[in-house]
C-alpha cells in the first residue's frame, strides 16, 4: 500500500517471494538488490516505493535527510543462518557476504546508499512500533534543525513473519496533510499493517 | 539545560571499575592477549576477553534472585557500581530512563547448548533491555540502540537530546557487547582479525582485535549532582582544584552513503558528524583539545580517518585509538572510549596509543604515543560503523 492505495498483492506467495516479486513488478533495477538478506530486500522495496512517490532528495540538502527505523527482532532472521554456517566444525562455512548483514541498521545503510542520504540515522529496538517514541523523536530532530524531513517507521522479517511501515515526516505541509503525531502514526500502521 | 556525567563504569578485563580501567591505561597495560585455545575460535585467536569466573565472583555478591547471562551481568554489574558512586541516582524514579546500546545483545543463547537455559524471547534486545531495567526497578520501558559500531555514541547522544525535551531528568546509558563464536567467526571471514594486538595507525597495522565489556554512564541535568562527584573525584586526584562537571555538550551522526561494509574514501561522512558536532557544542576547530578516535587498526578504517580529522582542521589536535587496548567492543566501544575520554579530562592525562609506533595513514594526524600529562579541557570522541554510519560526542568540562 502507498498513501492509503493497495498497489500490489499476491496472498499466494511466502514471504521472501513475495518481496521478490514485488520488486519484479514494480521494475525497481537495482541489481545490488539480489545480495541483500530478506530484512534489506524489504527495507528496499518499501524505501523505493515511498521515495517514488515523494523524490524528497531533489527537495532538501542530502545531508538534512534522517533515516530512523525500528523493529523487533533485529537481524535474527540472517544470525541464525550465520549461526548455522558454525555451528559444526566438519560443516564450517561462515562467509562475508551473510555476515554483514548480521546488523539490522545495515538497511539503513542500503537506502542511504541507494538514494544517497547523509544525514542522521539510527536503529533503534522495541518490542512492538512505538508510536510515541518515534513521533516526538522525529519532531526533536526537525524542531531542532539536525534534519528537515525524516525517513522513518518499522521494518521487521523473522521466521516468515514480515512487517514494513515507512513514512516520510516534514515540517512544511503536503498533499496528504496529515499532522505527524502518534495517534496518526498508530493508525496509520494499523491500517496498513 | 545541560547534560552532567554524575557516574561512570567499565567492565573490561582491565578492571571493573573507570578508575581500576584508567589507572592500566595510564600504564600501558593492555587487555588484549592472544589465545591459544578457547571457544571462540578453531584456531589461536588475539581477543580481550573478560574471566568468567572473576565476572560470576563479583555477580554473586549482589545476591541476584534469578538466572541472568553474561551479558546481563555485565550490564547489571555496571550499573550497581554507578549507583554505588553517587547515591543520588534515583534509578526506580520514573524520570530516570535506561538507554542500552548493543550490537549483538544475547547473541550466545543462538548457540545450542544455551539456548535451553533461558526463555526464548531473551534473545531480543528489548527484552534484554528490559530484563536489566527491571531487575533495578526501573519503571519505564527501555530504550534501545542498536546501530553497528557507533550505537555507544548514538546512545550518549540520544541522552542529551531526550534530557532537553525535559521527560526524563536522569538517564543511564549502558552499552554492551560480549565476544562469541558468532562474531570473531563473521571478522575472520572478512579476514579482518590481525595476528598479534591491533596497531591503530600505525605503518603496520593489519587488523582489528575483538573485545567485550560494558560501559556505563549516567547523565543529569542537575548540576548539583555532578559537582557532587567531582569533589569526591578532586579528593582523588592529583590535580588538585583541577576536576570540574563534564557535559555532553553537542552530537551528531552521519551515513556515508558509500559502502556497506567498507568506509568512505574521502571521510566525508565522518568529517560531517564532527562538524555538526563542534557546531552543536559553539567551539573552533582550534579550540579541540583531544580527539578519541575510532582507530580499529584495519588499512581503509585509520586511513579514512586521517581524512576527516584533517579536513576537519584538526589534524595537529592529540589523537589516540583505545581499540589495542579494550579490544573492538562494537556496541560498548562508544561508551567505554568516551568514559575514558572524560577521565583524560578529569585527571588532565591523554593516553599513549598502545602499540603505535610509526605513523602510516593517508594523512599525517598526532597520534599520542606515550602517555602524557596536559591540560585536557574537552574531548571529542568518533566512531564509525557497517552499514556507512558514523558519530561523534563532544564531551567538556563546565565553567
Amino acid at each position: 500500500m502507498v498513501n492509503g492505495t493497495e498497489v500490489y498483492s499476491d496472498s499466494s506467495l511466502p514471504s521472501a517471494d513475495f518481496i521478490k516479486s514485488a520488486y519484479k513488478h514494480f521494475q525497481l533495477n537495482y541489481p545490488k538488490f539480489y545480495k541483500m538478506d530478506h530484512l534489506c530486500k524489504l527495507a528496499m522495496v518499501a524505501s523505493d516505493l515511498l521515495l517514488k512517490h515523494n523524490p524528497i532528495t531533489k527537495k532538501y540538502a542530502s545531508e538534512d535527510i534522517a533515516i530512523i527505523i525500528a523493529n523487533s527482532a533485529s537481524s535474527l532472521e540472517i544470525d541464525t543462518e550465520h549461526q548455522n554456517t558454525i555451528s559444526d566444525k566438519n560443516n564450517y562455512f561462515p562467509s562475508p557476504a551473510v555476515f554483514v548483514y548480521t546488523l539490522a541498521n545495515i538497511l539503513i545503510g542500503e537506502i542511504a546508499i541507494r538514494n544517497s542520504i547523509k544525514g542522521e540515522n539510527t536503529f533503534f529496538i522495541f518490542d512492538k512500533f512505538d508510536a510515541d517514541f518515534m513521533g516526538s523523536y522525529n519532531n526533536s530532530l526537525l524542531s531542532s534543525n539536525k534534519a528537515t524531513c525524516c525517513i522513518s517507521g518499522w521494518v521487521e522479517f523473522y521466521e516468515n513473519e514480515y512487517e514494513a511501515f515507512l513514512y516520510l515526516v516534514e515540517k512544511e505541509k503536503n498533499e496528504l496533510n496529515i499532522e505527524h503525531t502518534s495517534e496518526q502514526l498508530n493508525k496509520l500502521y494499523i491500517n496498513q499493517i | 539545560m545541560n547534560a552532567f556525567i554524575i557516574a561512570d563504569n567499565i567492565i573490561s578485563p582491565l578492571g571493573f571499575t573507570s578508575s581500576e580501567n584508567f589507572d592500566e591505561l595510564k600504564k600501558m597495560h593492555t587487555g588484549v592477549k592472544r589465545l591459544e585455545k578457547s571457544t571462540l575460535s578453531n584456531e589461536p585467536v588475539c581477543a580481550a576477553v573478560i574471566d568468567t569466573n572473576k565476572l560470576d565472583a563479583a555477580f554473586q555478591k549482589l545476591s541476584a534472585k534469578q538466572e541472568y547471562t553474561r551479558l546481563e551481568k555485565m550490564v547489571i554489574l555496571s550499573i550497581n557500581d554507578c549507583l554505588n558512586q553517587n547515591k543520588n541516582i534515583d534509578i526506580s524514579n520514573k524520570k530516570t530512563l535506561f538507554i542500552f546500546s548493543s550490537t549483538k545483545g544475547n547473541v550466545d543463547l543462538l548457540d545450542a547448548s544455551l539456548a535451553s537455559k533461558f526463555d526464548k524471547k531473551r534473545i531480543y534486545l528489548w527484552e534484554t533491555a528490559n530484563v536489566i531495567a527491571k531487575h533495578f526497578n526501573n519503571p519505564n520501558q527501555a530504550l534501545t540502540v542498536s546501530n553497528a559500531c557507533i550505537s555507544g555514541v548514538l546512545a550518549i547522544i540520544l541522552a542529551k537530546r531526550l534530557l532537553e525535551e525535559n521527560k526524563y531528568d536522569t538517564i543511564i546509558v549502558s552499552g554492551a557487547d560480549i565476544l562469541t563464536h558468532f562474531v570473531v567467526s563473521g571478522f575472520q571471514s572478512f579476514k579482518a582479525i590481525s595476528n598479534e594486538v591491533a596497531k591503530p595507525y600505525d605503518v603496520k597495522r593489519d587488523g582489528i582485535s575483538l573485545g567485550e565489556g560494558c560501559g556505563t554512564v549516567v547523565v543529569s541535568n542537575n548540576k548539583s549532582l555532578a559537582v557532587t562527584l567531582s569533589a569526591s573525584s578532586r579528593a582523588e586526584s592529583r590535580d588538585e582544584g583541577q576536576a570540574s562537571a563534564i557535559i555532553i555538550s553537542g552530537g551528531a551522526s552521519s551515513n556515508d552513503a558509500n559502502h556497506i561494509s567498507g568506509p568512505s574514501r574521502t571521510g566525508d561522512g565522518l568529517l560531517l558528524a564532527i562538524e555538526k558536532t563542534l557546531k552543536e557544542s559553539n567551539v573552533k576547530a582550534s579550540e579541540v583539545n583531544y580527539i578519541s578516535g575510532h582507530g580499529t587498526a584495519t588499512l581503509y578504517n585509520d586511513d579514512m580517518e586521517s581524512l576527516a580529522i584533517t579536513d576537519a582542521q584538526l589534524a595537529s589536535v592529540p589523537m589516540n585509538s583505545l581499540k589495542s587496548y579494550f579490544g573492538h567492543t562494537l556496541g560498548a566501544a562508544g561508551v567505554i572510549e568516551s568514559i575514558i575520554g572524560i577521565h583524560s579530562m578529569r585527571e588532565n592525562t591523554l593516553i599513549g596509543t598502545y602499540n603505535f609506533n610509526e605513523l602510516g595513514v593517508t594523512k599525517p594526524i598526532n597520534i599520542i604515543k606515550n602517555t602524557q600529562k596536559q591540560e585536557v579541557n574537552n574531548c571529542l570522541k568518533t566512531a564509525a560503523g557497517f552499514g556507512g554510519c558514523n558519530a561523534a560526542v563532544f564531551f567538556q568540562k563546565h565553567r
